[in-house]
């Protein structure tokens, strides 16, 4: 038996969920559908006016995003628990950490990626400070990623849970209040023509802390799920 | 009961042995499921779990394969405790539960090939393995468009690759037709001859002769 290297089991996994994912459209396009829809509806409402929308573009575009990360969650470990594919992941012979990972990252490159590549489409719509594009990008490059590997923990707590819908929401929300008022400050300084270093550093700090902690804590949590 | 402890501590040394258990204990729902169950399972064994609904034998199953902490008591693989050996245990483990784990929107042959390489087994046969278990023809059908007991036999399909010592099966025959039965306990027969072990729950009769299968029953308990 030829034992899987570390690389050859995270990109078999990674493959695996591209694959479904592009099997199942709706579940890539419809959070960022909503994405779009959320954002493109506040000029509507509040009022075409340059100054203000420039104002709120920053929390709009980032609440927005994490809203749609919220929706795109449960796909994350909820089917492959209700057909029995997570059990047999947990008992392959490689380290979950793995496994979880892979799985993470698959969801960010459907999720994270192309909320990056459409955001700054929808800056142009909100009428984002000019200097604030290199900032708003930089904190959707960093913060997504965290969106991501911190939801996966709530989604590991509640996957036993039939409806784990609201219960999951309360869990991953307090935890994503950070990144947002670091990323939109950041964002805010940058319109202002200041250095935004620092809120920059701590997104950056937040995102390795969560990629090295995360995945051991989205492990324990799937173990005490299947238990 | 500290004695007792003491003497099956450290089990009895048989190169055979391939799974144990000592002490076990399992409790769900403020019921004891079993308690202080000792089981010796060694190379050649074919083991049917018996007992009535909800007697523990699934919970008993997923304890053995380490999916379930038991209340009490160790699992050893080959006399070393399973806890301080995950991956090595894990090579040599081929289980599955009551959800055959395929997905609906791969095809029938991308769900073994996947669950052939995850093991670590070369998924260069798969087309040939998905023959074995008759489902010739529906590679490229999506499984979601197979009924239940295609399901069943796309997952049961990994057995005919497998090298794992270790299989255990929870209602392996579920939604399996006679013939396929029939043809899964030759190789239970065949895969216990070569050195592995078998474990299984199912409310059928097995056609194997007596002396071949081992059974253990568990009585429905009440407290």
């Amino acid at each position: 038996m030829t034992q899987l290297s570390y690389r050859a089991a995270f990109s078999l996994i990674v493959k695996r969920d591209l694959m479904i994912a592009f099997r199942h459209r709706d579940d890539i396009v419809n959070p960022l559908l909503f994405f779009i829809i959320v954002v493109s509806l506040f000029p509507l409402g509040v009022g075409p006016e340059s100054t203000t929308l420039s104002r709120i573009a920053p929390g709009i575009i980032w609440v927005a995003a994490l809203l749609s990360t919220l929706l795109s969650l449960d796909r994350l470990f909820k089917s492959d628990h209700a057909d029995g594919s997570l059990e047999q992941m947990l008992l392959s012979p490689h380290p979950v950490f793995i496994l979880v990972i892979a799985k993470i990252f698959a969801h960010w490159l459907l999720t994270g990626l192309p909320l990056i590549l459409i955001a700054p489409l929808l800056a142009v719509l909100l009428h984002l400070h000019e200097s604030s594009y290199g900032a708003l990008m930089l904190t959707l490059l960093l913060g997504t990623p965290v969106l991501s590997l911190l939801g996966a923990i709530g989604v590991a707590l509640t996957v036993g849970i039939k409806k784990g819908g609201v219960l999951l929401s309360l869990l991953v929300l307090p935890l994503y209040i950070p990144v947002l008022i670091f990323a939109t400050s950041a964002i805010d300084t940058a319109a202002m023509n200041l250095p935004y270093n620092g809120q920059l550093a701590i997104i950056a700090a937040i995102f390795f802390g969560s990629l090295t902690l995360a995945p051991f804590a989205v492990s324990a949590a799937l173990k005490v799920s299947t238990n | 009961m500290s004695n007792l402890n003491a003497e099956i501590e450290t089990p009895v040394s048989n190169t055979n042995t391939l799974l144990s258990a000592r002490e076990l204990t399992c409790i769900r729902e403020e019921r004891v499921l079993f308690e202080a169950l000792e089981l010796n399972i060694s190379a050649g064994d074919i083991v049917q779990i018996e007992g009535p609904n909800g007697a523990g034998k699934t919970s008993l199953l997923r304890i053995l394969a380490g999916l379930s902490q038991p209340y009490d008591g160790t699992i050893y693989f080959q006399d070393k405790a399973v806890a301080e050996q995950r991956e090595a245990f894990h090579q040599n483990l081929l289980y599955l539960g009551h959800l055959p784990g395929v997905k609906g929107e791969m095809t029938a042959q991308e769900n073994l090939e996947f669950n052939l390489a995850l093991h670590g087994l070369s998924s260069d046969t798969a087309e040939a393995t998905l023959a074995e278990v008759n489902l010739l023809g529906f590679e490229d059908a999506l499984a979601s468009h197979l009924s239940a007991g295609q399901h069943r036999r796309i997952s049961l399909a990994r057995l005919w690759q497998s090298q794992h010592k270790v299989w255990i099966l929870d209602e392996p025959f579920t939604a399996i037709d006679k013939l396929g039965v029939e043809k899964l306990e030759q190789l239970f027969v065949q895969h216990a001859d070569n050195g592995g072990c078998v474990i299984l729950t199912t409310h059928q009769d097995l056609s194997l002769p007596a002396e071949r299968v081992k059974k253990v029953t568990l009585a429905y308990r009440f407290y």
